[in-house]
């Protein structure tokens, strides 16, 4: 490693991999595990404690849905006692009243509310909830009355990319500090769902422009971030800012992972949470060390000026595109494969006309639940 | 608490603070100042963490620029426009509440 090992910043723990929702681009993986390999409580606090100690500021409470583990008060309160700062990601629906004050004493300090449509028919046919929209409206509302600041998360496909527009709107009427216009990364669900999810360009066009807009109107007023497509970009994303370079995430039976879909390079070991210290894993594990800092690039990115903004983009997406997790992601227009993007864009064009052509009655996708469906090989 | 929905913008006699979300923090590990806020860490300098200390809901921002000028033995006109220009980018950022 040429650069020194920094301590981790953040932290994003998926609590379970339960959930009422079935979302069709959900990011957790498609071999999703049942309740009874979750970490029990003391496990998580032990994580948390030790979290602490490395220097984690920020936690992500994730899942899944987090609000399904009935001591996530206690995870919380445990958390606030070290002033580490809370962040509760929920899709909203099923939280009994009165959890929310619950957690805002235990000491939690922000709410991301994830919301699958501006408008109701579509949050439902998302989700694949009915009423889902109305629990999720009343969850805002009850985040607000506990005096939480509230992030709206919008993740963006092809079926409610038109309602960019709305979501601003919903999202200010909801009293939201902040609105993420989220286009779907395909990994996990979405990867199999790729096909059925994608927008068209000039769809992505119109959404940037929109967005664009709405950022400078609401400058001070409310925050929009707005995560990019990664198949129309020139440039990747810097993935979690880095393999393994300032923050991490743990899987519901503990498997510690630089991110999400770390899982899907299978040349790589992810150590589990229990056998070894957090400490251990994040200095020593050979899969967190396998991509960290820039000695292992390969040309263009090796000598790229760039390789220190984007840390050469996503392993994941490298793996799943180009078949070698040490690839240049591909969303990179200096990739030998950039093209790829673009025929995939073409493949997922045709199905979108196909679908409209055909059986109108079934949904194109495939939505997410505890079943046998594996991620598609390149 | 009800964000606002109109953009605030500093003036002289404004007197900003710190939404209750917003968190000053001493960090043992890394031996500095943090400010957390819902999905960013920011690491201010030491005039940025002067500022923000001096953001208690009391003080005006006329107020903050002459201890601030009088602590750094500077120009009061040029820490104006610091304090002015840092303030607004916080605010718009809705990290500082006027
Ligand atoms: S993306 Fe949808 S299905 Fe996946 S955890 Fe979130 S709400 Fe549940
Ligand atoms: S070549 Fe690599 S480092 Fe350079 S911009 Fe592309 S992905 Fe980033």
């Amino acid at each position: 490693m040429s650069e020194p090992l920094l301590p981790p910043i953040g932290m994003l723990a998926e609590l379970t991999h339960r959930c009422p929702l079935q979302c069709p681009y959900c990011s957790n993986p498609t071999e999703l595990l049942k309740a009874n390999r979750e970490l029990d409580t003391q496990s998580w606090l032990d994580l948390f404690d030790q979290a602490a100690d490395l220097g984690v500021l920020q936690v992500h409470l994730s899942g899944g849905e987090p609000t399904l583990r009935r001591d996530l008060e206690q995870m919380v309160a445990g958390l606030s006692a070290r002033g580490v700062y809370t962040n509760l990601i929920t899709a909203g629906v099923g939280i009994a009243e009165g959890r929310i004050r619950a957690l805002a004493e235990a000491g939690l300090d922000h709410v991301q509310l994830s919301i699958q449509g501006a408008r109701a028919a579509t949050t439902e046919r998302i989700g694949h909830y009915r009423g889902g929209h109305e629990k999720k409206l009343e969850t805002a509302r009850r985040v607000r009355v506990a005096g939480l600041p509230l992030t709206i998360n919008a993740p963006i496909h092809r079926h409610n990319i038109e309602e960019v527009p709305e979501f601003i709107e919903l999202a200010l009427s909801l009293g939201a500090e902040r609105l993420e216009i989220a286009n779907v990364q395909y990994s996990g669900w979405a990867l199999v769902n790729r096909d059925a999810l994608m927008p068209d360009r000039a769809s992505v066009e119109r959404q940037i422009e929109v967005v664009a807009q709405a950022q400078e109107r609401l400058r001070g007023i409310m925050n929009i971030d707005f995560v990019t497509p990664d198949y129309f970009a020139t440039y990747p994303k810097p993935c979690m800012g880095g393999w393994a370079r300032d923050a991490f995430m743990v899987a519901p039976d503990g498997t510690v992972l630089p991110c999400h879909a770390a899982h899907t390079i299978r040349t790589l070991t992810f150590e589990r949470f229990g056998e070894r210290s957090l400490a251990d894993i994040w200095t020593n594990s050979p899969a967190f060390n396998a991509f960290r800092g820039t000695d292992w690039m390969q040309e263009p990115c090796r000598s790229c000026e760039r390789r220190e903004i984007d840390w050469g983009g996503c392993r994941c997406q490298a793996m799943a595109i180009a078949g070698d997790p040490a690839a240049t992601d591909p969303a990179c227009i200096k990739s030998p494969i950039h093209a790829r993007m673009g025929m995939l864009v073409a493949d997922a064009m045709a199905a979108a006309k196909a679908e409209t052509a055909g059986n109108a009655t079934a949904e194109p996708f495939v939505y997410r639940r505890i079943t046998t469906v594996s991620e598609p090989a390149s | 608490m009800s964000t606002p929905r109109t953009r605030a913008i500093v003036s002289q006699d404004a007197r900003p603070t710190l939404p209750h979300h917003i968190r000053i923090q001493f960090d043992p590990v890394r031996q500095a100042w943090a400010v957390l806020s819902p999905e960013r860490v920011f690491w201010p300098n030491d005039v940025s963490l002067d500022i923000l200390r001096l953001c208690d809901g009391r003080s005006t921002v006329a107020a903050i620029t002459d201890r601030l000028a009088a602590e750094y033995d500077a120009d009061a006109k040029d820490v104006a426009a610091d304090v002015h220009d840092f303030l607004q980018e916080w605010t718009d950022k809705l990290l500082v509440k006027l």
